[in-house]
Parts: C-alpha cells; sequence; structure tokens
C-alpha cells in the first residue's frame, strides 16, 4: 500500500561481528539488484527468491567494493511486511552498514522510522494491533523478561485469554437470546441469579488481568526506585554500585547532585529505574531548594525508596521528615558508612532498627544483601512471566477497566431490577472494549489513533 | 424471448408478481405512490394467503408488523380485521422486547387484504403464471405469462414466495406442487437463470391440519388471550373482539419412539430432498433427533378461524408419511382419535442468493428488477411483507430519479432483516428474532411509528390522515414530557404516604416528577393523585413516556453505540472501487468485497469471511486514496 520503499538496520549499532540491512518495498529488489553485483554474475532481479547469494555492495559513485555480503530476496506477500524485502547481511559494526545504507538512499530508498516495518506489517494486513503493539514493545525491551512478555503477546496469548472472557460474555448473551426470542417455549429460564454469578466470575477474570497490568508495568517500565537521604549519606555512591559504572558525579561537598538522575538496571531479569535524588536537607539556596523539592515530588510516584542514613551522625530533623514522608510507601532503610565509628540511634524507630542493612558502599560491605532483598520484595509473589498472561500495555488495561465497569454495571442493572435486555446493553458493551483490544472491533477514532501514529499516506 | 403467441396485454409501471404477503405490500406501495400497477397471482383466491400458522407478529416479526403500518403498509390493519385472540408476549421482560402476537382468522385476512387491492385505484390484479422475465440491455422491459399475455413495465418485483418449482414430500410421496394444495410455478425459474441470476433451494414445512371435534381439548392446557388487546396499527385506537383460546399439549416417548422407527422414511435423510430447512422452525424429527434428551416437545393447538373446525397443530410439522403422522399425532394426549384434515408436508423451493442484491432489494446486476419476501431466502410472512414494502417503495423512487429508502440496522427490523439477507446471505430460511438487532431498546414496537412514519411520509406513502395522527401523538408526548420534568414533587404527607403505598423509599427533598418515574416501583398512572394538574393524555401517549423515562439511562447507552455504528455505516465506499489493487486484503476478503460490493465500511465489516483486519485495510486504502485526492487537487 506504501509505495516507497524503505531501508534499516536490522541489527543494533554496535560491535558486532555481522549486520542485517532490512529493505521494505515495491523497489526493494530492483535497487538492491542495482548495487549488488554477485559471485554468479547474475542480476538479483533474475536470481531466485529465498535463496541467500554471495557477493559485494557497490558503492556506485566510485565504482568500488563497499562490503562484502550475503543476499535475500523475498516476494511479496509472504514476507514480514507483505512487500517485497531484501536481507543484506553484511559486515558488523557501524561503518558497514552506515554505507550501505546510504547506497540504498542514493538508489531511491528512504531510512526507514522507527518500527516502520512493523506499521507496514499491520498496515498490510499482515499482524493485528495486538501483535503490532507487541513487536513495537519487543523492540524496545529492556530485560529478558519484557521480551518474553512481548513475545507472548505475539503469539496471542492476550488475545486468547480475552477470547475466553469474551466465549463467557457471549454464552451469557445467547442464553439471554434464547429467552427474550423464545418466551412460548418452555426453555430453561435464565434467572437472574445466573447472570450474577457468571458476571462475578468474569469480573474475576478481569481483576486478575488488570493486575498483572501492574507487572506488566514492572517488567515493561521498570521498578521505579528512589534513593533518597540527606546530602553526602552516599546516594550516588550507591546508584554507581547498582549501575556498575561512574555516571553520577560524587564529591564530597554536600548538595552536588541537584537534580534527579534516571538509570536503568537489570537486577535478575527484574528491571530498575533508578532515580538519583539531590540530598535533602534545609537550604537556604534556591536552586537547591528546587532539587529537594524535585525529590520529594517524586515520592509520589516511586515503587521503591532506598532510604540510606549515615552511620556515623545522629539522626537530624531532615531524616525524620523523610521518614514521615515515605511511610505508606515500599521502603528499604540501609544505614551507610559502617566501617566509621557507628553514632547513629533509631532509639525511637523499631521498625527501621529491626529492618536496617548495614552497609558499607566504600568498603564494598553488605551491598549483596541490597539486591537479594530487591529480589526477594519484587519476585516473591509477582507472576511467572511464563505461565501467566500479562498485560504490558496501557491502552489494553485501559480497555479492561471499562469491559469490567460494563460488567459491574449489570450488577447494579440488577440490584435495580432492571431487566434482561437492558443487562445486555451492558455485556455487549463489555464485549466491545474486549474487541478493541484484539481489533476485533473497528472503531473509527482508533483508525484516526493509528492515523496518528503511523504517519502514513503522504 | 420464447416462441408463443403472445399479446400485448398492457404497459405498466411496475409489476409484481405473486400475491402474497410480500406481493401485496409491495404492489399497494407502488400504486399508493402513484405507479400504475399490475399483480399477477397463480390464483386470486390464494392472495395474501397463509399456508402456514394461523397467527401473525411474535418476537421480532410482531416489530415488523409494526414497522410495516408505521412506514403505510396494510398488514397491520388487516390483522387487526382479522385477529380471534391477542397476546402481548416477553411481558417479564422490558418493553423493548414486548412483541404482539395475533391469532387471525385466515379467510377473513385474505377477504380483507383482496377487498384493499381491489379498491386500489391505481392497482390491477390478474390471475396467470408469470413465466419470463424480459431483460434488454440490462434493464428490465417486460414480464411473459403462460397465456401468452406480455405486460410492459419499467419495473419488476418478484415475489414467489415458495412456488418456484415447488415441490412435496411426504414421505415417500412426492410431487410437483406449491403451498396447501396450489400449483407450482414451473417455468420461471428457467428465465432467472437465463440471466445470469444464481438459484438456490430452500425447503419449509407445515404441520397437519386436526379436526377440533375428533380432539379432547378438555385434556390440553387451555391458553386464553390477553385481557388487553392491543392493535397492531397505529390507526386503530381500539378493537373489540371476543377472543378465541389455544390449548397447550406434550409429546411423550411413544411418539419419539415411533418417529425414530421410522426416520429412514423422513425424505431429508434418506436423501431425497436438497433443500435446506430453518433451524428456528424445525420438524418434530429434527426435534428428536437433535434434542434427544428431551423427553417431551410442547405442542400448541390453534385455530384456522372462527367459521372452520380446522385446528392447526404448532410445533409439530413433519415430511414423514401421512399413515406415520397420523400414529404419531394419536400418541398425545386428548388427540388418540384425532382425525387429520389435511396432512403435514414439506415443501422445497428454489430462491435467489440475496447477496446478489442492493440493499434497495433491486438485483445488482439486472436495473429495475426487485426481489422480496422469500425468494430472498426469508421465512415468515412478516419477513416478507417487510421486504415487500421496501421493494415497493424503491421501485417507486428509482423511477422518480430519487434516492433510495435505505432503512439502517439502527432504524429498524425490516433494516436489520434486508441488512442481513444482502449483506451475510443465507443458508437457511432467515426467521426475524429480536437477537438479530443490535439496537433493540430503541427498535421498539412502541416506537415503529416515531422512527419510521416520517420516512413513510417523505417517500409518499403515508397518508396525510395518517401522518397528522401521527404528529399529533408526537407533540402531545413532548409537552407532556416537559411538564413532567419541570413537576416538582414536595415531601409532603400525601407524597409520603402514596410513596409508602407503593412500597418506595421516601423523599427527602423536592425532587422533579421525571425523577420519580425513574424508580423502576413506580408507574406513570401512579403519581395521578399528587399530580392535580396532569392533561387528560392518551394511553399510548402515558405509555410511551413512562418507557422514555425510565429506560433513559440505557437508550442512551444504546444511542452510543448507535453513534459508533453509524460513523462506520456512513464512510461510503466508491462504486469504483477495485479491490483486486488492495494488496493487503486476504484472497477470500477480496473475493467476499468484489461480490458483495458493499456500500460502506459498517456494511463491508458484516461480510462473513472478511476480518477485522481486512477491513483495516479498507480503511487505510481508502484514507490513503482520499489523502491522495486532496494532494492531487
Amino acid at each position: 500500500m506504501n509505495t516507497d520503499t524503505i531501508a534499516a538496520s536490522a541489527t543494533y549499532p554496535g560491535m558486532s561481528g555481522i549486520g542485517i540491512v532490512r529493505v521494505s518495498g515495491k523497489n526493494a529488489i530492483s535497487i538492491v539488484s542495482d548495487i549488488f553485483k554477485s559471485k554468479n554474475g547474475k542480476k538479483l532481479v533474475d536470481l531466485k527468491r529465498r535463496m541467500m547469494y554471495y557477493g559485494w555492495i557497490m558503492d556506485p559513485e566510485v565504482d568500488r567494493i563497499a562490503d562484502e555480503v550475503l543476499v535475500v530476496a523475498m516476494k511479496e506477500p509472504n514476507t514480514f511486511t507483505k512487500e517485497d524485502i531484501v536481507e543484506i547481511n553484511c559486515h558488523g559494526g557501524i561503518v558497514s552498514v552506515e554505507m550501505i545504507l546510504n547506497i540504498l538512499v542514493s538508489k531511491g530508498a528512504r531510512l526507514a522510522e522507527r518500527g516502520e516495518f512493523t506499521k507496514r506489517a499491520f498496515l498490510n494486513g499482515r499482524i493485528d494491533l495486538t501483535q503490532a503493539e507487541a513487536v513495537m514493545d519487543l523492540v524496545s525491551s529492556k530485560t529478558k523478561n519484557s521480551f518474553n512478555l512481548s513475545m507472548h503477546q505475539l503469539e496471542g496469548r492476550l488475545s486468547k485469554e480475552i477470547k475466553c472472557i469474551r466465549e463467557s460474555l457471549m454464552g451469557l448473551t445467547s442464553q439471554i437470546e434464547v429467552n427474550i426470542d423464545f418466551p412460548e417455549y418452555d426453555e430453561e429460564e435464565m434467572t437472574i441469579e445466573n447472570i450474577k454469578n457468571i458476571s462475578r466470575e468474569i469480573l474475576k477474570r478481569f481483576d486478575k488481568l488488570i493486575k498483572s497490568a501492574d507487572t506488566g508495568k514492572i517488567y515493561k517500565e521498570g521498578i521505579k526506585t528512589l534513593i533518597l537521604g540527606k546530602p553526602n549519606v552516599g546516594k550516588s555512591s550507591l546508584m554507581n554500585y547498582l549501575l556498575n559504572e561512574n555516571r553520577a558525579i560524587v564529591t564530597e561537598i554536600p548538595g552536588t547532585t541537584r537534580d534527579t538522575i534516571e538509570e536503568f538496571v537489570n537486577l535478575a531479569g527484574v528491571p530498575l529505574k533508578i532515580i538519583d535524588t539531590a540530598g535533602i536537607r534545609y537550604t537556604d539556596d534556591e536552586v537547591e531548594k528546587i532539587g529537594v523539592k524535585k525529590a520529594l515530588d517524586k515520592i509520589e510516584e516511586a515503587d521503591l525508596i532506598l532510604m540510606i542514613f549515615d552511620a556515623s551522625k545522629a539522626l537530624e530533623g531532615e531524616d525524620i521528615m523523610i521518614i514521615k514522608e515515605i511511610q505508606d510507601k515500599k521502603v528499604l532503610y540501609l544505614l551507610n558508612k559502617t566501617d566509621l565509628h557507628e553514632k547513629i540511634d533509631f532509639e525511637n524507630f523499631q521498625k527501621i532498627k529491626e529492618e536496617v542493612i548495614k552497609i558499607s558502599i566504600k568498603g564494598n560491605k553488605g551491598l549483596e544483601s541490597i539486591e537479594n532483598k530487591i529480589k526477594e520484595e519484587f519476585l516473591k509473589g509477582a507472576l511467572d512471566v511464563d505461565d501467566d498472561v500479562i498485560v504490558s500495555n496501557l491502552r489494553h488495561k485501559n480497555l479492561l477497566l471499562k469491559s469490567k465497569e460494563s460488567i459491574e454495571d449489570v450488577l447494579k442493572s440488577i440490584e435495580n431490577s432492571l431487566t434482561l435486555e437492558c443487562l445486555e446493553v451492558d455485556i455487549m458493551n463489555s464485549l466491545e472494549f474486549l474487541g478493541e483490544i484484539t481489533g476485533e472491533t473497528i472503531r473509527d477514532d482508533l483508525m484516526d489513533k493509528i492515523f496518528a501514529e503511523f504517519c502514513i499516506g503522504k | 424471448m420464447k416462441e408463443l403467441k403472445q399479446f400485448i396485454a398492457g404497459k405498466y409501471d411496475v409489476v409484481v408478481i405473486g400475491a402474497g404477503h410480500a406481493g401485496c405490500e409491495a404492489a399497494l406501495a407502488a400504486a399508493r405512490m402513484g405507479k400504475k400497477t399490475i399483480m399477477i397471482t397463480l390464483s386470486l383466491d390464494s392472495l395474501a394467503m397463509m399456508p402456514c400458522n394461523p397467527n401473525i407478529g411474535g418476537t421480532g416479526k410482531g416489530h415488523i408488523v409494526k414497522e410495516i403500518d408505521a412506514l403505510g403498509g396494510e398488514m397491520a390493519i388487516a390483522t387487526d380485521k382479522a385477529m380471534i385472540q391477542f397476546k402481548l408476549l416477553n411481558t417479564s421482560k422490558g418493553p423493548a422486547v414486548h412483541s404482539s402476537r395475533a391469532q387471525t382468522d385466515k379467510r377473513i385476512y385474505h377477504v380483507s387484504m383482496k377487498q384493499v387491492i381491489e379498491d386500489e385505484y391505481n392497482l390491477d390484479l390478474i390471475q396467470n403464471e408469470a413465466i419470463e422475465i424480459d431483460v434488454v440491455d440490462g434493464k428490465v422491459v417486460g414480464v411473459n405469462t403462460k397465456s401468452g399475455a406480455y405486460y410492459e413495465t419499467e419495473s419488476a418485483i418478484l415475489c414467489t414466495g415458495t412456488y418456484l418449482k415447488g415441490k412435496i414430500y411426504m414421505g415417500e410421496v412426492s410431487y410437483e406442487g406449491g403451498p396447501g394444495g396450489l400449483f407450482p410455478a414451473n417455468e420461471l425459474s428457467a428465465s432467472l437463470i437465463e440471466n445470469g441470476i444464481i438459484l438456490k433451494r430452500f425447503k419449509t414445512g407445515t404441520p397437519a391440519r386436526v379436526h377440533k371435534d375428533s380432539i379432547d381439548l378438555n385434556k390440553m392446557e387451555i391458553q386464553e388471550g390477553d385481557a388487553e388487546v392491543i392493535p397492531f396499527s397505529f390507526m386503530n385506537d381500539k378493537i373489540e373482539i371476543d377472543q378465541v383460546p389455544c390449548y397447550l399439549c406434550y409429546t411423550n416417548e411413544k411418539t419419539h419412539e415411533i418417529i425414530r422407527d421410522n426416520l429412514s422414511r423422513y425424505p431429508m435423510y434418506a436423501g431425497k430432498m436438497e433443500g435446506v430447512g430453518p433451524r428456528y422452525c424445525p420438524s418434530m424429527e429434527d426435534k428428536v433427533v437433535r434434542f434427544s434428551d428431551k423427553p417431551k416437545h410442547q405442542v400448541f393447538v390453534e385455530p384456522e378461524g372462527l367459521d372452520t373446525k380446522e385446528m392447526y397443530i404448532q410445533g409439530f410439522s413433519t415430511s414423514l408419511p401421512e399413515e406415520i403422522q397420523i400414529a404419531m399425532y394419536r400418541t398425545i394426549e386428548g388427540m388418540e382419535n384425532c382425525k387429520i384434515m389435511r396432512p403435514a408436508y414439506a415443501i422445497e423451493y428454489d430462491c435467489i442468493d440475496p447477496t446478489q442484491l442492493k440493499r434497495n432489494l433491486e438485483i445488482k446486476s439486472i436495473e429495475n428488477l426487485f426481489f422480496a419476501g422469500q425468494i430472498n431466502g426469508s421465512s415468515g410472512y412478516e419477513e416478507a411483507a417487510g421486504q415487500g414494502i421496501v421493494a415497493g417503495i424503491n421501485a417507486v423512487l428509482k423511477q422518480n430519479g430519487k434516492e433510495p429508502m435505505i432503512l439502517d440496522r439502527s432504524e429498524a427490523y425490516i433494516g436489520v432483516l434486508i441488512d442481513d439477507l444482502v449483506t451475510k446471505g443465507t443458508n437457511e430460511p432467515y426467521r426475524m428474532m429480536t437477537s438479530r438487532a443490535e439496537y433493540r431498546l430503541v427498535l421498539r414496537q412502541d416506537n415503529a411509528d416515531l422512527r419510521l412514519t416520517e420516512k413513510g411520509y417523505k417517500a409518499g406513502l403515508v397518508t396525510l390522515e395518517r401522518y397528522k395522527k401521527f404528529i399529533e401523538k408526537k407533540n402531545s408526548i413532548d409537552v407532556e414530557k416537559t411538564r413532567v420534568m419541570k413537576k416538582i414533587v414536595n415531601p409532603n404527607a400525601q407524597v409520603r404516604a402514596l410513596l409508602e403505598k407503593l412500597n418506595t423509599v421516601p423523599l427527602k427533598i423536592p425532587t422533579s416528577m421525571y425523577d420519580l418515574l425513574k424508580r423502576p416501583e413506580i408507574r406513570y398512572d401512579d403519581l395521578r393523585e399528587i399530580d392535580p394538574d396532569r392533561p387528560e393524555v392518551d394511553k399510548v401517549v402515558r405509555r410511551q413516556i413512562e418507557i422514555q423515562i425510565k429506560y433513559e439511562g440505557y437508550i442512551k447507552k444504546q444511542f452510543r453505540q448507535i453513534e459508533q455504528f453509524k460513523r462506520m455505516e456512513y464512510k461510503n465506499i466508491p462504486e469504483s472501487i477495485e479491490y483486486e489493487e488492495i494488496k493487503g486484503l486476504r484472497i477470500e476478503a477480496r473475493q467476499k468485497l468484489s461480490k458483495i460490493r458493499p456500500d460502506s465500511l459498517g456494511q463491508a465489516s458484516r461480510i462473513s469471511g472478511v476480518s477485522p483486519a481486512d477491513v483495516n485495510v479498507l480503511v487505510i486504502y481508502l484514507e490513503q486514496q482520499k489523502r491522495m485526492k486532496k494532494t492531487n487537487e
């Protein structure tokens, strides 16, 4: 449908043995044919499809070999994008791939936008919406678990679970229908009690899926982890330790980290999105005040807080203020600098006294217990990605919520003694929302959204 | 044209072939809209005949009858004249699915319809057999008959019912025949095939008629009509009749045993009959085989009319041989000595594949050739009549160069019926049910006039008298509804006492009467004593206000669904579209779309074999075309 031909590196740009350049579109084969010199001397357009050929990509400008390659051409419609596709296996690294892409562009191809191959696959009817969304997630997945999640969605696991719920709902409607359409026959009456029971069961399934969205979000977006503490208690050092590299600036002067810094780490398959913050203290410095305010604002959205105390100093007003701010959150209390003389006393904070993990970042002591504790907190009771259906897409979650709401309306209407045909309107609404997840319900505004996001046409 | 001694018998605007329920509505609509019309039928005595059940209406079907009436058709008026019992079905459910059903006197129905037709100024009626549609340059120009009489015409509407190559089956016995002992029409099918029209073969059946004096009705459950008789036609305010009861009895293990022992004599199983029958109206042998665990099935005994002793045995149709029929019927309690007057039979007939039609019921391949009723694969008198009136109206609109009248799925059951037939086709005789309508909370019987009378008036079929009556009703609903909205009820002693009596929670603050009426326990009529300035309004108006208020929340929800539906429904697909060019479509979808050629994306999405992914592809293709056109301009 798209008439132009796009090209992009299909492999991650960086150090690797080989790189793959993918070309898709009406002129994919002819463009590559123009610049590919096969060992057997034949043009790519005359060679067999789906066979790999050895040869060279020639730079037409200077009539010189650009790289030594293996090339395979695939004819539409049985390709990922349903268009003609050529894949060029070249040498890895940035140089070779860039050079080939430049040559392709000079011959009339266009550099693909991010995810554009997937867009084409979707727009050409090769994959459904959830699958397209999964591919996009796959491309940007940060850990193996979020990768698995996207793979499952691509396989259609979520679609299957939703299909299952849809079938229950359909069963309900068909029973209602029989009652309405054949009132004179002695078909078993569809009792309101029955609808109630089935609706409640379905609500449970919705709840499970919606709850999984939180886990899904963790896998996809990472556990938002906030490092809090007074200035110079070792927040940035801890972050660096977790990151295994010196990214955040660490100095002896209190108040160096004036803004928040975000980094991703992979902790045993759980992605942590670590946010380092400015040290919290009462200050008159306007710039620093903003940093402190930002740090406190972040508390609200954090999934986990790492609160650090300095063992060598007594508890101060700032410590107590932070403790109060974070009392409703999931917190790991860390006592740093335990290699120094311990002055701190948790006398009035029995809970912290019991839970606090003693560490020394400088002395590299007790640090592995932080990792263990995080794993324990978040992997215990968390869903196993291999077995359960997990919702990881916000659009899906919102539709599930709407769908659930419609079923709640059914129960409400039963309370208000409304009749069968009214209840069915809500059941139908619920079905429609579910259909929107899998793409079975086509809404014109969804199409508008797709047009907006996928930038098709001219 | 075949070699035949012909003469030009007349020149008409519209020729209607067949005088059943579809034919009568089609012919009346065309004639009343000012076109010179002739209706050709095999037998004048079978005009508006009811060859099967002696009732009109029922779930979904009652809605259609009211819609026909709202558009200016005749069926409801004839039903009101012929009614001998009335029942409102589904009263335990909400008003949206309340369905009227009348037991009718078949003879009275025939006579009243025939009188109306005979009295119609523009309409001629003649007994003959149409044998050929004359098509020149892809357009209808005439209809030829068995006698050689040739009628020149602008349009033809085919309403051939079950007559085309009709074949009767009773066990091993089978012969060519139409319904009710009439002749079949054996020649017209060939003419249709010659014109490239694809035919299918369907079957249907009817139970036996039994002599009333030969059965013991005391052994059966009596089924009385409702205390309140509601007319079908919006033109009638009330009907006063002495109602006649029906009776309920059951089959038993013995009945089923006889059926099982004789299944080899069932023509379907013996492989003699090829036609496909309706699932929703199965023969008793089908029921026994399919629901083998059910120990008994219901059978209703219904009078065929007031001055006849023939009783119709509803629910017990069969195509087993006559001797088995007698044995089976006699196993039923109360029917031990029954005498069959007309045996049950199955009838097989030619119909067309309705996906060849446009939504105005004109066939895509031949201009001005319309089809309505059972020939389109439907079943039932009401479904036939609903198509008949639409075909009649559209034949005229087309001649007048006007836009067709297309009822969409959110406007009428008739719209659902026609859309289903022409978009999805059907593999069995299509029967209307409320479940086929997605938006049935707004497609109610009670508001059929509010939905459609304006349309019928615009088309030119609704008389001024009907239109005035409709406007009056509409206004009086609006006025009273507004008053009720403004009327404030105070929590005084009188109100408190009334609410207590009605078993509903007391008022704490002044509340509008409108909100009070939303409570399920309170009816409009209940509030009369606390509403002294209430005007005298008609019962139908009171009822309408009550429904609109009580179900407002749900009706609003339904309107939102309809809004969504309309957005897809009115995204038109240009007639020039070439599906072969659209790459993303799957092959099956491409073929189906090329065949059906839907008008809109909404219609495309309902074609079986066209997946949502295909529709997405189509949406994107159309959008791209639109943008390309824009940039080119």
